[in-house]
């Protein structure tokens, strides 16, 4: 079973949420897919060790047979080819390594190179594997690596994803293909805003969903109210729990620490189970 | 000889818009004769590269200045590789910066003003 742990703005606790899931349950994994800030594996005492770098295939150009007839600048839709005066201008950072400009030149004047984006590392433990992606700076794309990275999940276990913050193109991947989507949220004003996005985002994906209350009790009802009007199932709060706090700031999860949550997240996976 | 504004509407009496690649308009001023043409700036909306993009649409064109608040790293290597002189920092209507750079009041920038995606509201 795959189940993605989501939010429409970073700091909502996200990934402890998806940590503290992967470990409460039996024959788990865990996948961070926050490409620009990969941050699960600071709850693992384990290294986490290179797999492989992450490459798209980028257009080289020849440009003594280029003549500069311009079709791959026009085709390019995201304008990393410009044609201006007598010269090819290629941005590399704009290219998203679709291939295209290579099948549309006339001449055969381009061909591919691989251009590596960013890398996959394997941590954590042989109970619960941890893998992750790091795009390199300067590389604005982040998608890539994500789909490299859903590949490690094993179908034998059940896999928690850690979504990149937001609705954009990244998060949009994780939330897709999987059985199950959690969001989390905290019961503020800006909570809510944030969660109505990504539930607008994550019914057009068509994936099922539930909500998790993050740091219930520093805000309002307002999250419970809109849950219920909208047929959202609630699937746990958690409290603002001093205690929980302390803890991560010792590095340890709330689930080893304090048993009662260990509980929780083992509730809110099979109300899970019953819902897909 | 044609120069490029970026304007926030369309006429002589418009406003500049400070963004080079996602600008509303271009004014296109024939300096000789004064007429002016406005265009829409089809880049506005691009998802990525609306700066090259845009480059290019105003190489097409013919013009040989660009007259605009700010320019991107990306359309700076563009603006440049067209041989298009570039202006930034350009404030007030399109007719007050013509008329500035005919009295030769306007000097040009060679490097960006600005990061990338700097244009893009987010
Ligand atoms: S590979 Fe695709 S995205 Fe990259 S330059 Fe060619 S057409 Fe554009
Ligand atoms: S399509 Fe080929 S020949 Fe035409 S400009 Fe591009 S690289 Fe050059």
């Amino acid at each position: 079973m795959k189940i993605t742990v989501a939010s429409g703005k970073g700091g909502t606790g996200k990934t402890t949420i998806a940590v503290n899931l992967a470990m409460s349950l039996e024959n788990s994994m865990l996948i961070d897919c926050d490409v620009e800030g990969p941050n699960s594996h600071i709850f693992f005492k384990e290294p986490m060790v290179k797999l492989k770098d992450v490459s798209i295939p980028a257009p080289k150009f020849d440009l003594d047979t280029c003549t500069l007839c311009g079709k791959c600048a026009d085709f390019c839709q995201y304008n990393a080819i410009s044609i201006v005066g007598e010269k090819l201008l290629f941005f590399d950072e704009l290219c998203h390594g679709c291939g295209g400009c290579k099948i549309i030149c006339p001449v055969d004047a381009i061909t591919e190179v691989e251009h590596i984006v960013g890398v996959i590392e394997k941590g954590g433990t042989a109970d619960l594997p941890v893998y992750h992606g790091l795009l390199n700076i300067s590389e604005p794309f982040g998608v890539p690596i994500i789909n490299e990275l859903k590949q490690f999940a094993d179908d034998k276990k059940t896999t928690i994803f850690d979504s990149p913050p937001g609705t954009a193109c990244p998060a949009v991947e994780t939330m897709r293909d999987v059985d199950f989507c959690i969001l989390v949220t905290e019961p503020t004003p800006f909570g809510l805003h944030d969660l109505t996005l990504t539930v607008d985002v994550i019914r057009e994906i068509g994936t099922p969903f539930g909500v998790v209350v993050n740091r219930d009790g520093i805000g309002d009802d307002r999250v419970d109210r809109y849950c219920e009007k909208e047929n959202i199932p609630l699937l746990a709060k958690i409290s603002n729990d001093l205690e929980i706090a302390r803890l991560y700031s010792n590095g340890i999860p709330m689930v080893k620490g304090l048993p009662k949550y260990r509980e929780l997240f083992e509730e809110v996976f099979d109300k899970i189970k019953e819902m897909i | 000889m044609k120069i490029a504004i970026t304007a926030k509407g369309i006429g002589m009496d418009s406003e500049i818009d400070p963004r080079f690649g996602r600008c509303g308009y271009f004014v296109i001023i024939d300096t000789e004769t004064m007429e002016s043409e406005s265009i829409v700036n089809g880049s506005a909306m691009a998802s990525g590269g609306a700066g090259p993009q845009a480059a290019q649409a105003i190489s097409k064109i013919g013009a040989k200045v660009i007259i605009t608040g700010n320019v991107g790293p990306n359309a700076h290597q563009t603006l440049e590789a067209a041989g298009i002189e570039i202006i930034t920092g350009s404030k007030g209507t399109v007719s007050e910066m013509v008329e500035r750079y005919k009295k030769g009041e306007l000097s040009s920038s060679d490097s960006p003003t600005v990061g990338s995606h700097a244009g893009m509201n987010k």
